[in-house]
């Protein structure tokens, strides 16, 4: 007779082993890893593209969440054992990572025309062409707060993130010195079209530090982008810089009552990268035509508000799909919300971008007490 | 005879028992002893720049640094630098000579883009075009400094020093000194997490190993249980606790001790750390402790007691004399766990919580300054084999048993 | 067993008796707080007034749900098997051979030899994963199985020797000799006489090994892809990215592993107790 003992190991075995055992983790016939920035951004293009490609291609697509740097690109190409294949990147790492030869080269002009027939290299914004990727979105960091957690009145200027007598809270604020150094440098009275020249004088980055030492013991550090609105929700922090979209669709799926203010923010482009040396070459250069079509860049408006960068996508930007909010006036480009705002330089974000890197890395651990 | 035979089986037995220790020997130096080597190699050798400008650094050996290089280098490196950009080591390059002199970055790429793009000889003025830093002797300099395969610079910079063009060793920059700082902070938790692991150990140790053997049974259980939860288990049960809208907090908002708009911060900064590391190594504590405590008998302290000695007296002359190797083994094996302590700072330390261990996996898996990260590893290393050493004389590691 | 430190119950006894709950309080509390949040309702870290109410309503299965029916969850437990399995079946094999060797008493250099074989538990794992992320990249064994099979094997195998030597302390070798007289050759004496004596010390020490590598996430860290994600690796991303009760059900489910473990490994020292000498207690390096 067997003992109840054993008879209850067995089932348990089974159970696990039926458990584990689905075509989840088979391979199939093919496959892309894509790297994004996750949360309501990564759901956002998977239903805007990757659904569709997944459908049209045939190509399954494995989503991997990522919060910038090179640091796993890097590893991965030096020891030429490549398993990310398109990475949605920041323009600094962009150029850092092309001239490191981390990063394919992407010819514009092979890329899908717009629908009318114009060719791609004067479809896409020329002002953000950059060699090893193609320009998708631009995104911006703004400074956000929830209504309900202030007492006096709302914030209107980014001075007011870092005025801690008018404001007092804690901020939320990305741990790399990306963003942070501009927003510190307005706030601290430079007009935002000079931003860069000041940063490159001498001096001009510790004005900028000196600033933000003023929040440094209120600072809450995010690393990704889903969690400055959770913060915010939460009540962990007063302020917090964020993406505007994420800010956005905390507002608009989750009736989250949170505000941006779009003083100071810092407009940026995303880019869809391809990574160098990957077994899946054929496949990476599809999808990257495929995300970055008129139709796919159009598509994400209805999802998330970051402005697609091809002027044909630009016209056929319309409504929210779950809500119905008109989205045009939700995109960081929007006039009314670009009234000061400082646009990124990724070539002095790639030049400065490891020694800016390694003081803020200091100072974040020397002085955060 | 039999003396014969046994002179004959005792080597035979010598090599059997080796050749058994052997597989696992053989397989530890491979698959560890040699990281560890490697990873204290990286710290001293670096061959970027003598690999990607080799005649550059060869030509720069005549140079007699007064005043400009000769033609001759301005050409090999406009050679090398169009080379390495078309090899896309350029930006490797870029970085290596960047640690050494920031903003060096800079000069390398765009000096690339612009080779690339097409630039004409003399090089010693078509450079000095492309970039006002060819016309200075510094970055000459720097790429003579770094265009050695073996450096002394990452375990210079690990201790917050530098070497000047000059060969002289002075100290880094007040705005990039963080190592000792870090080291000294490392040393200070690892104490005061010692000492809060003995404080709360000692007492329960002394209290299980005086309980009648049932109780002392499960309660010593009740100690072993949170050593074989998984160390992320009990991390994510901090942040649980801790956190602003946590269960402490919520707690102490409920019972009307803190305002509901004045949570207080116990997680993501130094508090957060010292709390769940004190949980995490307690067991380490509680373990040898009770060992050695469990062997003093509790009738000396009645004895001493029934002589008229107070409580205290008693428990300094008697019980305190004879658990002091528990002590020392407990705290000598918390200390050297927490110096290399990772995970729990990582996510729990914040920015003020982070220490030395963070510092390391930063420069490997975010800066990817590689020879900074094997420099700081190998001191820590350094470190902890010497309180090992330590620990072996003292207390012999071959007592180190697996608890109980 | 001696008597209590004092007969009577002083007020003296009573504070070490509170201070002692409260500390073993302090070493429970945690882990068991886990365990109801994983069953709320809504997604948040703390108990609702609900849950405190014992509303049924407050209470739901939903992260269990989530984490049982996510490939990325299913991946990683199969992941932290294979790895796991492999990487102590590796570890207790070379373990065992060398612990039988190091108990040998002809054995030479046993001191620097075993300090050797148990430095991976005492060496911090920062240092561990960073030189085996140099090292292992440039054979190109990162994001492979078998770097991290590899390197989980080392790191386990001296909770293998240690377990294994304290049994074999309890060995009697008479035995051998005694069944080499009656004609059994070495292997047949090893298998047969010996290993059925230390079994407890192997199995002890084969589940510190799995559960080393069941809980070690610096090296997957460093090394792994993302084909090789493990549990605690999963975790790891769970709580620095999306933060989701559905990491306080998966920590359940480790709980009940732990549990598991500690019983077994309670009832083989029991029983080797009641055999010969004891095979040493549990503990596990954490870093």
């Amino acid at each position: 007779m067997k003992s109840p003992n054993r008879i209850a190991l067995a089932a348990a075995t089974l159970l696990t082993a039926i458990w584990l055992s689905p075509s989840a983790h088979t391979q199939e016939a093919q496959s892309i890893t894509v790297v994004s920035w996750g949360g309501s951004y990564a759901r956002a293009s998977v239903r805007a593209y990757h659904e569709r490609f997944e459908a049209e291609t045939g190509i399954r697509i494995d989503l991997e969440e990522y919060s910038g740097g090179l640091a796993q690109i890097r590893a991965q190409v030096e020891t030429g054992n490549v398993s990310w294949d398109v990475i949605d990147i920041e323009a600094g790492d962009l150029l850092l990572g092309c001239d490191e030869g981390l990063l394919e080269e992407v010819d514009l002009a092979t890329l899908p025309p717009a629908p009318d027939g114009t060719p791609a290299e004067e479809d896409f914004d020329e002002t953000y062409a950059l060699d090893c990727g193609v320009q998708g979105l631009t995104y911006s960091t703004v400074v956000a707060y929830n209504r309900e957690r202030l007492t006096g009145p709302a914030p209107t200027t980014i001075a007011d993130f870092f005025d801690l007598e008018r404001f007092p809270g804690r901020r939320g604020l990305r741990r790399s010195p990306l963003v942070n150094l501009e927003f510190a440098l307005v706030a601290d009275g430079v007009p935002v079209e000079s931003v860069y020249d000041v940063l490159s004088e001498p001096g001009g980055v510790d004005r900028a530090f000196a600033k933000l030492d003023t929040i440094r013991d209120v600072a809450v550090w995010w690393e990704t982008g889903a969690q400055p609105p959770q913060m915010l929700a939460d009540g962990e922090v007063l302020m917090s810089t964020a993406f505007n979209g994420r800010i956005f669709n905390a507002q608009a799926l989750e009736n989250q009552p949170l505000e941006i203010l779009w003083d100071g923010q810092v407009l940026a482009a995303g880019y869809q990268a391809i990574v160098a040396g990957t077994s899946r070459l054929e496949a990476a250069r599809r999808f990257v035509e495929f995300a970055t079509s008129t139709q796919s860049l159009a598509n994400i408006t209805h999802y998330i508000s970051y402005a697609p960068l091809r002027r044909s996508s630009q016209t056929l930007v319309d409504t929210h799909l779950d809500t119905g909010i008109e989205m045009a006036p939700h995109l960081p480009d929007w006039p009314a919300n670009a009234v000061n705002a400082v646009i990124e330089d990724a070539e002095w974000w790639a030049d400065n971008l490891d020694d800016m890197n390694e003081r803020f890395a200091a100072w974040l651990v020397t002085g955060g007490r | 005879m039999a003396a014969g035979k046994a002179s004959v089986s005792r080597p035979r037995t010598r090599v059997n028992a080796l050749m058994l220790t052997l597989p696992l020997v053989a397989f530890i130096a491979v698959t560890f002893v040699a990281p560890l080597i490697s990873m204290m190699a990286r710290g001293v050798y670096d061959p970027t720049v003598a690999d990607i400008m080799p005649e550059t650094i060869a030509a720069l050996q005549s140079w007699d640094r007064q005043g400009l290089p000769p033609e001759e280098v301005y050409a090999a490196a406009a050679r090398e630098l169009t080379l390495a950009r078309e090899e896309r080591t350029i930006g490797r390059l870029a970085t290596r000579l960047n640690r050494q002199a920031a903003g060096t970055r800079s000069v390398i790429t765009r000096t690339g883009r612009a080779l690339n793009r097409g630039a004409e000889p003399p090089w010693s003025e078509s450079l000095p075009e492309i970039h006002e830093a060819w016309g200075e002797p510094e970055v000459w300099e720097t790429l003579l400094l770094t265009g050695d395969r073996f450096t002394a610079d990452y375990y210079l910079n690990a201790v917050d020093l530098q070497r000047t063009v000059d060969g002289d060793i002075v100290r880094q920059p007040e705005t990039r000194r963080v190592y000792v700082d870090l080291f000294i902070r490392t040393i200070g938790v690892s104490l005061s997490v010692t000492l809060l692991c003995l404080a709360i150990g000692y007492p329960l140790a002394g209290f299980i190993a005086h309980a009648p053997p049932r109780r002392a049974r499960l309660l010593l259980t009740l100690v072993l249980l949170p050593f074989w939860t998984s160390l992320l288990v009990r991390t994510t049960s901090w942040i649980v606790l801790l956190q602003q809208q946590g269960v402490i907090n919520d707690i102490l908002v409920w019972a009307g001790l803190v305002p509901d708009t004045e949570r207080l911060t116990l997680v993501y900064n130094m508090t957060g750390t010292l709390v769940a590391m004190t949980h995490v190594l307690l067991p380490f504590m509680v373990l040898p402790l009770y060992s050695v405590m469990s062997g003093i008998p509790g009738v000396q302290m009645q004895a001493a007691a029934s002589l008229g000695a107070t409580w205290p007296r008693a428990f300094l002359r008697v019980y305190l004399p004879q658990s002091m190797p528990g002590v020392g083994a407990g705290c000598l094996l918390v200390f050297i766990l927490a110096i290399g302590y990772y995970i729990t700072p990582a996510l729990v330390g914040g920015q003020s919580g982070q220490l030395i261990s963070n510092l390391i996996a930063y420069h490997i898996q975010t800066s990817l300054n590689w020879g900074l990260g094997a420099a700081l590893g190998t001191i820590l290393f350094a470190a902890v084999v010497l309180l090992f050493v330590f620990y072996d004389r003292v207390l012999g590691l071959d007592r180190m048993k697996l608890g109980a | 067993m001696n008597a209590k430190v004092q007969s009577s119950r002083g007020p003296g006894q009573w504070a070490l008796a509170i201070f002692c709950t409260l500390a073993l309080l302090f070493l429970i509390a945690p882990i068991l707080v886990v365990i109801p949040l994983s069953f709320n309702a809504e997604p948040y870290f703390t108990f609702t007034a609900g849950m405190l109410t014992l509303d049924p309503d407050a209470y739901s299965l939903r992260w269990y749900e989530q984490v049982l029916l996510s490939d990325e969850w299913r991946r990683a437990a199969f992941n932290s098997l294979v790895i796991g399995l492999s990487a102590t079946a590796l570890a207790t094999t070379l373990g065992t051979l060398a612990a039988v060797g190091l108990s040998s008493p002809a054995m030479p250099w046993r001191r620097a030899i075993t300090a050797l074989l148990i430095s991976p538990m005492i060496v911090p794992i920062i240092i561990a994963a960073a030189g085996m992320f140099f090292f292992y990249s440039s054979v190109n064994l990162t994001q492979t199985y078998t770097g991290l099979i590899l390197s989980h094997a080392a790191l386990g195998a001296p909770f293998v020797v240690i377990t294994v030597t304290a049994a074999m302390a309890g060995f009697n070798r008479e035995l051998l000799q005694a069944a080499a007289s009656l004609g059994a050759g070495p292997l047949r004496g090893f298998f047969k006489v010996q290993l059925p004596l230390i079994s407890p010390g192997v199995i002890s020490g084969a589940l510190f090994a799995f559960a080393a590598s069941l809980d070690e996430v610096v090296v997957v860290l460093f090394m792994g892809g993302i084909e090789q994600r493990t549990i605690p690796r999963q975790m790891w991303s769970g709580i620095r990215e999306e933060i989701s009760p559905a990491i306080l059900s998966a920590a359940t489910f480790l709980i009940v592993i732990a549990v598991l473990l500690l019983v077994t490994i309670e009832l083989l020292r029991a029983r080797s107790a009641k055999r010969s000498t004891g095979t040493g207690g549990s503990a596990r390096a954490v870093h």
